[in-house]
C-alpha cells in the first residue's frame, strides 16, 4: 500500500501524493506519459539512494518500508523488477540470490536448481545462467532474467518497471504468463508500470492507474488501458514539466 | 665452547669482495661483479625521478638489511612451508614439478618431468653456457636489477627444448625468511622453438622484516607459448622491489599474471617486449591492499616488431589507508606497423583513506597501428550494489560480491586453472579481514 507518497529528486518535486493499494494475488498496471512519474514511484518504493521521500507512506503488510535500506524492503517481501538491469561483473545469478535467501534464513542450497526451474519456465536458454548477472545479454533476455529472479525469490509484493520493453511477443508472453502463475499460486501483488496495453493484454490485470505529473489522476479496471491506447493522455490535461 | 658473534656488514656497506664469495662459476662470479659496479655506481633511487614517482622508494634504508650469507640457507622440502603455501602448490595439481628456494639460494628439485630442466649454477649444464642475459626490455628500468644480478646465490633457470610440451606446470616457491635480511631470487625461463609450458611462481615470506628484490625473466623463442602466474604473499612487513620481463619472438604466446596480496610496499615491474612478428602477450595483474600497504605496479608493453599484440589488463582493488600506483607505457617502435596494443588498468577504492593512481602513457612512432588505454579510478558503482541490493542481499554483502566480481574478471584466467579457486579465497579472506563493512 502506497499512501500520499512524496518524493523530490534533485530538490525538484516528481511524486506529489500518490496513492495506490494492491491486494495479495491482484496486478495493477501504472500507466502515464513519459515523465509522469512511473520509474521514480518504482525507484523510491524499492529504496534505491537519490531520491528523497517528503511525505507519506510504503506498507507491506502493515510494516513500513520507508526509512529501512533496499535489501531489509527486499528481505521484507518486495522485489523491483528493473528496467535495465545493470550489469554486475562477476557475480554469477545463484551467488547472489543464494546470499539474498541466505540472509532471510530461506536456505539458498537448492538454488542453483531452482534458478533452473525458473529459467526452463520463463525459456531462458541456460547457457545465460553460467554468466554474470546481465553480462552479455540482450534486453529482453535481461527482462526474463528478472522474472527467473522473481521465481526464485518469491516476493511478496513485486514492482516491474516495464517489464515489457524490449521484448519480442514471444518472450513477452513467456514473461507475463509466468508472472501471472506467480500471482496466482504464491499470492504475489503485482504493480506493473508500462506505457504499453499490449502487457495487458497477456496479464490479468485488475485495475489500472493513471499516473501523470506525479498523482494518480484515473483509475479504472483494464478497459482504462484500452480507452489510453485510443485516446492517449489527453484527457488528462496539457502535459507538465516533471521528471 | 667457542662463540664467534660477527657483525654482518649490511647492504649499504659491502663491497665486490663479498660478491666475489658467493658460490658459482667463474663466468658467474665475473657477471656478478660487472652487475655489482652497475649497482655501485648508480645513483640511489629517488622518487624525484620519475621512474620512481608516487614510491615510497625515499623510505628504503639499505642499512637496515644485510645481505645473504652463502651457504646460510638450508635446502627446504615442501612439508617445511606454510600451510597456506603448501595448498597453493598442491593446486597446481598432480605431477608438478617443484622447485624450493629458501631465502634465494639453495634450490630443492621435487618431481622432474621429461623435457622440463631445472637448474642452478654450479654443478650441471647451467655453468657450461648459462649466461644472465640483460633485462629482455632494453635499458636496466631500475638498479635494483643489477643488484639483484650482483648478489642473487642462486638463480635458477628453467628451459624446455625445442618443440616439447610440458604437461605438467613448474612451480617455483621462493620462501624467504630473516629479520634485516635482502633477499634476491631470481628465476629465468627459456623456451625453445614451439615449446610449451606453464609456470607457477610463488614469492612468500614470514613475519620479518624483509626486503625481496625479486627477477624473473621469461624469453619466449618461436613459436613458443608460456603460461607465467606469479602469486606474491609477502609478510605484512616486507618491501619488494622487483622486476618481471619477457622477450616474445616471432608467433609466440605469454599469458603472464601477478597477484599480489601482501607485502608493505610491494613494487613490481612488468616488461614485455614483442620482437617478432605475431607474437603476442597478454599482461594480467590483479591487486589488493589493506591497512596501510602499498602495491607500486609498473608496465611497458613494448613493440619492437611488425603485426604483434598486446593486450594488458590490471586490477586493482584500495581499503583501509592503502595506496596503489600503476603507470603503464604502450611502446611501439618505428616500422612496428600494424601492432595492436590495449592497456586497461582498473581500481575499486573501497574505503576513503584508500588511493588508487593510475597513470597511463602512449609513446608510438609507427603510424600503421591500433593502440588503447583505459584507466579508471573509482568506488563501488552504485547502480550495482541496488540491484543486488533491491534482490534482497545484505549492503555488506553485495559490496564483497561485487569487489570479488571485479577482481574475478582477472583471477579466473590464471594460467594454471587449479589456483584460482585457492586465489579467489585468499582475496575473500583478505577483504573479510579488512571489514569491509567497517572500510566503507
Amino acid at each position: 500500500m502506497v499512501e500520499g507518497l512524496r518524493a523530490d529528486v534533485a530538490g525538484r518535486e516528481i511524486l506529489r501524493g500518490v496513492d495506490l493499494t494492491v491486494s495479495s494475488g491482484e496486478v495493477h498496471a501504472v500507466m502515464g506519459p513519459n515523465g509522469s512519474g512511473k520509474s521514480t514511484l518504482s525507484h523510491v518504493i524499492a529504496g534505491r539512494p537519490g531520491y528523497e521521500v517528503t511525505g507519506g507512506s510504503v506498507r507491506l503488510d502493515g510494516v513500513e518500508l520507508l526509512g529501512k535500506p533496499a535489501w531489509q524492503r527486499a528481505q521484507a517481501g518486495l522485489f523491483l523488477g528493473m528496467q535495465y538491469p545493470v550489469e554486475v561483473p562477476g557475480v554469477s545469478m545463484a551467488g547472489a540470490l543464494g546470499e539474498a535467501l541466505r540472509a532471510s534464513g530461506r536456505g539458498g542450497e537448492d538454488v542453483a536448481a531452482r534458478i533452473a526451474e525458473e529459467a526452463a519456465a520463463v525459456g531462458l536458454d541456460e547457457v545465460f545462467l553460467s554468466r554474470p548477472l546481465n553480462v552479455d545479454l540482450s534486453g529482453g533476455e535481461r527482462k526474463r532474467n528478472e522474472v527467473v529472479q522473481l521465481g526464485v525469490l518469491r516476493p511478496r509484493v513485486a514492482v516491474l518497471d516495464e517489464i515489457d520493453s524490449g521484448l519480442d511477443v514471444d518472450a513477452l508472453r513467456a514473461v507475463s504468463r509466468r508472472v501471472a502463475q506467480l500471482a496466482t499460486e504464491t499470492g504475489m501483488a503485482v504493480l506493473a508500470i508500462t506505457h504499453y496495453q499490449r502487457l495487458l493484454a497477456e496479464l490479468p490485470v485488475a485495475r489500472v492507474h493513471v499516473l501523470r505529473a506525479g498523482r494518480v489522476v484515473d483509475s479504472g479496471g483494464p478497459e482504462l488501458a484500452l480507452e489510453l491506447e485510443r485516446t492517449g493522455y489527453a484527457a488528462y490535461g496539457a502535459e507538465e514539466a516533471a521528471g | 665452547m667457542l662463540c664467534a658473534i660477527v657483525a654482518l656488514p649490511v647492504l649499504s656497506e659491502i663491497d665486490a669482495s663479498h660478491v666475489s664469495l658467493l658460490p658459482g662459476p667463474e663466468w658467474l662470479r665475473e657477471l656478478r661483479l660487472a652487475a655489482w659496479e652497475r649497482f655501485s655506481s648508480s645513483a640511489a633511487p629517488s622518487e624525484s625521478e620519475e621512474i620512481w614517482r608516487y614510491s615510497r622508494i625515499d623510505d628504503l634504508d639499505l642499512s637496515r638489511y644485510t645481505p645473504p650469507q652463502p651457504g646460510r640457507s638450508a635446502p627446504l622440502g615442501l612439508a617445511d612451508l606454510p600451510s597456506h603455501v603448501q595448498a597453493l602448490v598442491a593446486a597446481a595439481g598432480e605431477g608438478a614439478t617443484v622447485a624450493v628456494v629458501h631465502n634465494g639460494a639453495s634450490l630443492n628439485l621435487v618431481g622432474p618431468q621429461q623435457g622440463l630442466e631445472v637448474d642452478s649454477p654450479g654443478p650441471g649444464p647451467f655453468g657450461e653456457q648459462g649466461d644472465l642475459r640483460p633485462p629482455a626490455s632494453g635499458p636496466a628500468p631500475d638498479s635494483f636489477l643489477a643488484l639483484n644480478a650482483a648478489l642473487c646465490e642462486a638463480p635458477c633457470r628453467a628451459r624446455v627444448g625445442a618443440g616439447v610440451d610440458v604437461a605438467a606446470p613448474l612451480v617455483v616457491v621462493h620462501w624467504l625468511e630473516g629479520e634485516g635480511s635482502v633477499v634476491l631470487p631470481r628465476l629465468q625461463v627459456e623456451l625453445g622453438p614451439a615449446a610449451s609450458l606453464r609456470v607457477v611462481e610463488v614469492v612468500a615470506s614470514a613475519e620479518g622484516d624483509v626486503l625481496v628484490v625479486p627477477v624473473t625473466e621469461l624469453d619466449l623463442a618461436a613459436g613458443a607459448r608460456l603460461g607465467y602466474g606469479q602469486v606474491q604473499l609477502l609478510g605484512p612487513r616486507s618491501w619488494q622491489v622487483g622486476n618481471q620481463s619477457s622477450r616474445v619472438s616471432r608467433d609466440a604466446s605469454l599469458r603472464s599474471m601477478s597477484v599480489s596480496l601482501g607485502g608493505e610496499y610491494a613494487r613490481l615491474r612488468t616488461g614485455s617486449v614483442l620482437d617478432g612478428p605475431g607474437g603476442e602477450s597478454e599482461l594480467l595483474a590483479a591487486y589488493f591492499g589493506t591497512g596501510h600497504q602499498m602495491h607500486d605496479l609498473r608496465t611497458v608493453q613494448h613493440h619492437a616488431a611488425p603485426r604483434a599484440r598486446s593486450s594488458l589488463l590490471f586490477k586493482g582493488a584500495v581499503a583501509g589507508t592503502s595506496h596503489s600506483v600503476y603507470s603503464g607505457l604502450i611502446r611501439v617502435e618505428k616500422g612496428a606497423k600494424g601492432t595492436n596494443a590495449f592497456q586497461t588498468n582498473r581500481n575499486l577504492v573501497l574505503s576513503d583513506g584508500a588511493q588508487a593512481d593510475s597513470v597511463p602513457n602512449l609513446e608510438i612512432e609507427d603510424n600503421d597501428v591500433r593502440c588503447s588505454h583505459a584507466s579508471a579510478v573509482g568506488p563501488i558503482d552504485e547502480s550495482q550494489l541496488f540491484y543486488l541490493e533491491s534482490r534482497g542481499v545484505p549492503t555488506t554483502t553485495a559490496q564483497r560480491l561485487i569487489a570479488l566480481g571485479f577482481m574475478d574478471e582477472v583471477l579466473e584466467r590464471f594460467p594454471v586453472g587449479g589456483l584460482v579457486a585457492p586465489l579467489r579465497a585468499a582475496l575473500a579472506d583478505k577483504l573479510d579481514a579488512a571489514g569491509l563493512g567497517a572500510a566503507l
